[in-house]
């Protein structure tokens, strides 16, 4: 990158750059000098056996982990330094394992929250539902199957219209990364065929980082596939040739 | 019908319900009570900031303070400082050896008005204290607690503590503060008498106005983006933080609003009262404005008003009667409500009291129903949030919270 004239930012760069990173939690390391990139527009699966380190590499991106050695760039932007909300405002996106929506509010409510206004105090206190808000909601709760249960009390929704809901408050949020951990468990399977057709749509323009065990939709979204295996990076390819290495086979798909 | 309707429903009864408890305070009250009782009825009024701002911080913010006396207490401290300094004026004080300053000062051999008590010469500045030491206190604490994520059961041990703290410290040093007597013997409020009948009147409507208006406030946080915020992040903190928002900064600002509207209860009571001591900041009367709260509802703004006003109209009376009883009974009724009714009056009005006031009462609420402000082009969940009181969703109500 020397080189290259101040502000270019090479197309081959990675969105996310991970570099060495390392986590131990007393002495036991969940991650282990992991080394891993996602390119721009790239849907990427992450899978693994239990205890991998799948969701604490998550953790680790969005802030709520803290590293133990090694970096993330996110655009360019050390993430490892900053606090949740401000890697949420760098534009990273995290849909946790279990649906964690406001169960109290309105679907319309809960995507609203999520709009990238009034995010202060002050803000917060004189924000006002415009049109604009309106709008994005709207359209956002389209894009989620969700446009029929606009004002509807978000507990009385499906665990699989919950999952997309948490996926639309991240989507109000642009983020040019989105990390979703488990998006279709406990889902149907037309569930899930319109949730693998919802991330072919929602990755254009952004990266998708998923962590899921159902190796049906796996194939069915993925760019790329890593396999993870305590802690490090076992293989890393399309789905068949991590399907066709034999490692792989030995401690995750074997059994 | 739909949930949003049901809330704009909530929303209208909100405006009702704030119409009788001013009717009630304005009207009611005045007509019915005389001078001596009104004063005490105006007294409890001043608690109920306290308890109108632990609804807030409490029970939206899930923020359980145990201090709020410290911030009731510095209120009523700084407003005490202003008058004492008033009734120490070198004439009505000569006989002292160090004739202009305040008694107590004399008795603890001080010779020369502290520096810190200097400024309360100024009525201007004095007003100011009033809002602005409680609130920089509340920062202090909110900012050191929440960035570190002190939470729950521990910020409320901290709150605690710090209630002991500035009790002890009152107390021990009593040529500053007047010690365990406090600041007593409060005549004049910039030369107007603030001890006799009409004095006291004025000063009720004034607490009684100075409620309303912080209960209206409440209902604006409540109702803007940031009260759904604080239900958000008393059940969902972690979704909140990850949708890009800094959850300290809310809940200091909570606290703070919480610490305000108690300072401002602390400066009122000082005036209706005439004199204030350590006796209002510690932990016992800071649990007991908890309770008020936790009686009335702390999900209700209007609830903690009422919560307040029946506890202390129910210590009145007992501990005239039987009053070795009254703190037994006053413990119990905490268990009762943590046990049996978590929300309150306001939470057993919700369930039992709507359906019997709409049999009851069905035709009488009609044309106040349709006085409320019409909702306009607001989306009926804007409308609803804005003006929903007790209306607003409960969640996850744990008692311990």
């Amino acid at each position: 990158m020397s080189g290259n004239p101040i502000g270019f930012e090479s197309s081959d760069r990675p969105v996310l750059a991970i570099e060495d990173l390392t986590v131990s939690f007393d002495g036991f390391k969940a991650v282990d000098g992991l080394n891993f990139y996602v390119e721009r527009n790239e849907v990427r699966v992450v899978i693994g056996p239990n205890g991998a380190g799948k969701t604490t590499v998550l953790d680790l991106i969005c802030g709520k982990t803290q590293a133990t050695a090694g970096s993330i760039q996110f655009k360019n932007r050390e993430l490892t330094k900053m606090r949740e909300h401000e890697i949420v405002q760098a534009g990273v996106g995290r849909k946790f394992q279990t649906p964690s929506i406001y169960e109290n509010l309105s679907v319309f409510e809960n995507l609203e929250m999520s709009f990238p206004r009034g995010r202060k105090v002050f803000g917060a206190l004189v924000f006002k539902r415009t049109a604009e808000v309106v709008e994005r909601v709207e359209a956002v709760a389209r894009e989620i199957f969700l446009d029929a249960q606009l004002y509807q009390q978000a507990d009385l929704l499906s665990h699989g219209q919950k999952q997309w809901l948490e996926i639309g408050m991240l989507l109000m949020q642009e983020p040019e990364l989105l990390m979703l951990d488990e998006p279709v468990a406990g889902m149907s399977v037309s569930e899930r065929e319109k949730t693998a057709e919802l991330l072919g749509r929602i990755s254009k323009g952004r990266s998708v980082l998923v962590i899921e065990h159902d190796m049906e939709f796996v194939k069915s979204i993925a760019h790329k596939v890593t396999v993870l295996h305590q802690g490090k990076i076992l293989a890393e390819g399309s789905m068949e040739s991590v399907q066709a290495n034999p490692k792989v086979i030995e401690v995750y798909l074997g059994h | 019908m739909n949930a949003a309707y049901e809330k704009i429903l909530g929303g209208k009864s909100g405006l009702l319900g704030l119409l009788i408890l001013a009717g009630l305070l304005l009207v009611v009250f005045p007509l019915a009570f005389d001078i001596f009782r009104l004063n005490l009825v105006g007294k409890y009024l001043a608690y109920a900031f306290v308890a109108v701002g632990l609804v807030l911080c409490w029970g939206y913010g899930g923020i359980l303070s145990l201090g709020q006396g410290v911030f009731f207490g510095l209120g009523g401290y700084c407003m005490a400082m202003f008058l004492k300094l008033e009734a120490s004026d070198p004439v009505s004080t000569k006989i002292q050896s160090t004739p202009g300053i305040p008694d107590f000062m004399d008795w603890n051999q001080i010779t020369e008005l502290p520096l810190l008590w200097q400024p309360f010469h100024s009525f201007g500045f004095t007003l100011l204290a009033v809002l602005l030491v409680p609130t920089v206190l509340a920062l202090v604490i909110g900012a050191a607690m929440f960035k570190r994520r002190v939470g729950d059961v521990y910020f409320s041990i901290v709150t605690q503590a710090i209630a002991a703290i500035l009790s002890i410290l009152i107390i021990g040093q009593q040529g500053l503060t007047g010690g365990v007597n406090g600041i007593t013997d409060l005549k004049t409020l910039m030369g107007w008498d603030i001890r006799t009948d009409s004095a006291k009147l004025v000063l009720y409507f004034v607490n009684a106005g100075l409620l309303i208006g912080c209960i209206l406030a409440g209902r604006f946080i409540l109702g803007s983006k940031l009260g759904r915020l604080l239900v958000a992040m008393r059940d969902k903190e972690e979704r909140v933080r990850f949708s890009g928002y800094d959850v300290a900064s809310f809940k200091v600002f909570v606290f703070c609003a919480a610490a305000v509207f108690s300072a401002i209860g602390g400066a009122m009571f000082t005036l209706q009262v005439g004199f204030m001591s350590p006796s209002f900041v510690g932990i016992v009367p800071s649990i007991e404005m908890v309770i008020y709260a936790a009686v009335g509802g702390r999900m209700s703004l209007l609830g903690a008003v009422y919560g307040t006003l029946l506890v202390n109209f129910g210590k009145t009376f007992f501990s005239e009667s039987f009053p070795e009883l009254w703190l037994f009974l006053m413990g119990g009724l905490f268990i009762a409500v943590v046990m049996y009714f978590p929300n309150g009056l306001a939470g057993l009005y919700q369930s039992h009291g709507k359906l019997l006031l709409s049999k009851l009462a069905g035709r009488k609420r009609g044309p106040v129903r349709n006085a409320a402000p019409p909702a306009g082009a607001k989306p009926p969940a804007a409308v609803a949030a804005a003006e929903t009181d007790i209306e607003l969703p409960h969640g996850s109500l744990e008692a311990s919270k």
